[in-house]
């Protein structure tokens, strides 16, 4: 008789990011050079353990996965050869899909800001991605209320000074095939 | 000689200074930029964090692009360049990705620092100083993804690059050691959690300061803004005016080859480099 598993949250992680995580032996090297390592809940090196134990909840509702700020300093130093950077990716792509509301709330609303300037104009246009950002974050309303916009008005109107706001959303030639390029993303994910 | 250019989102934006300067420098040693026909943004940070997918098929429809014009793909951006050699990794890898765009991985994928220290260029370069960065103490900051991680960049010392520190040499100035060439600026946190990018900043710029350093040298939009753009309000906070300017490399070169666009480069920086330059008597 073929006994077929369930698939674990620990087996989409491995098979999704391929990597062998049952060889990291918890050195504390991603850990210790992490720069970004003092404001995360969980260690890189606890982020792999906790993976390793099918600790699904633990992994998905840390800050770290948000925090990381993907520079890649784990994945360069791993004894093991350990792409714990994609790892963190991984993590992150299945706690969006989850729908659930992540520890740091305002990276991923980062991001699709950042996704939707792509998919509208083919190209990020700075202005209007931090206008969104800022209103669906909440941002902008706590802005308001501490008085802090006034510093971001005196940051961008020094941008503008400087030639270094563009006003105008960018054209791209391309961004029909872009779209197209986000529509078979959805689809996928369908898959 | 020419090749495929890739400016990415930022020099249209907060990096204007470092493609004028880039244009200047490639003009004045014989190199052609074609802007890459109907580029795209290159998903960045944003999609590998949220989307699969997107992560390879957005860069990928830049490479394959590039590839039907037969010519190498240069980009001036850390951040594009990693998501290109990402992307190629995976389009030309063993394991099959599910993204139906071709690309064999025949042309080259550079950073522009990397395409310009070139040897090459080396006499190019050589022949058009005529103002020689004397007296400059810069430190060269890399930062992470022009390097990182090795097995996507091949980079021969990810933990101790020297391009951009023979380069300074070469333009005359002093190359001065500093333990943090490749540590991170907090990239796109920019947004979402500046206490990070002040804490990261602000540790680089004092390691600067510490290495008897007048300025820091970037060759990445993101790095050079958060330096630049940030450094006011963290000294601010410390009670402390760090007035350390902040370069791209190409500003540099620029200066060396004695072009006329620098003023205009200069007066987009926050930190105004001009007064350090004029006590170099280099303005």
């Amino acid at each position: 008789m073929e006994i077929q598993a369930e698939r674990t949250f620990r087996d989409v992680v491995i098979e999704s990011a391929g990597e062998e995580l049952f060889d990291c032996y918890q050195c504390y090297k991603c850990s210790a050079g992490c720069p970004v390592s003092f404001e995360m809940d969980l260690l890189p090196h606890q982020i792999i353990r906790s993976v390793v134990f099918n600790q699904k909840e633990k992994a998905l509702s840390s800050k770290t996965i948000w925090i990381c700020a993907s520079c890649e300093t784990c994945t360069t130093r791993c004894p093991n050869e350990i792409d714990i950077a994609k790892v963190m990716d991984v993590l992150r792509q299945i706690q969006v899909e989850s729908g659930s509301e992540a520890k740091e709330p305002r990276v991923p609303v980062f991001h699709q800001a950042f996704l939707d300037s792509i998919k509208k104009t083919g190209r990020v246009h700075e202005l209007t991605m931090i206008r969104n950002y800022t209103q669906k974050s909440g941002d902008l309303k706590e802005k308001l209320k501490s008085g802090e916009w006034k510093n971001d008005v005196k940051l961008g109107m020094k941008m503008f000074l400087r030639g270094k706001l563009k006003v105008m959303p960018p054209k791209c030639e391309g961004v029909k095939e872009v779209r197209k390029i986000f529509k078979q993303a959805a689809e996928h994910k369908k898959k | 000689m020419k090749v495929s250019f890739f400016p990415g989102c930022s020099l249209e934006g907060t990096a204007r200074e470092y493609g004028e300067s880039i244009e200047a420098v490639c003009n004045a040693i014989d190199i052609e930029l074609q802007e890459l026909s109907g580029w795209n943004c290159c998903g960045a940070s944003s999609a590998h964090a949220t989307n699969e997918f997107l992560s390879i098929a957005l860069p990928a429809r830049n490479l394959s692009i590039a590839e039907k014009t037969e010519r190498d793909l240069v980009t001036p951006c850390a951040a594009c360049y990693s998501r290109f050699k990402t992307a190629e990794k995976a389009l030309t890898g063993e394991s099959p990705v599910d993204v139906e765009i071709p690309f064999k991985g025949e042309i080259n994928i550079l950073h522009m620092l990397e395409f310009l220290c070139r040897e090459e260029f080396a006499e190019a370069i050589g022949r058009n100083i005529t103002t020689p960065l004397h007296k400059v103490k810069a430190v060269s900051y890399y930062g992470c993804l022009l390097v990182r991680p090795p097995g996507v960049t091949h980079a021969e010392h990810c933990e101790d690059p020297g391009g951009l520190d023979t380069l300074i040499a070469k333009l005359g100035g002093e190359s001065v050691f500093w333990p943090y060439k490749t540590e991170c600026c907090g990239g796109s946190l920019v947004l979402t959690r500046v206490d990070i990018i002040h804490r990261l900043n602000s540790r680089l710029l004092d390691m600067a300061r510490e290495a008897g350093a007048d300025c820091i040298v970037t060759a990445c939009p993101l790095c050079q803004a958060n330096l630049d753009t940030r450094q006011e309000e963290i000294g601010a906070g410390k009670g402390i005016k760090y007035n350390m300017p902040i370069f791209y490399f190409t500003e540099l070169m620029g200066l060396a080859f004695g072009n006329q666009g620098v003023d205009k480069w200069f007066g987009r920086h926050f930190v105004d480099p001009r007064p350090l330059l004029e006590s170099k008597k280099l303005l």
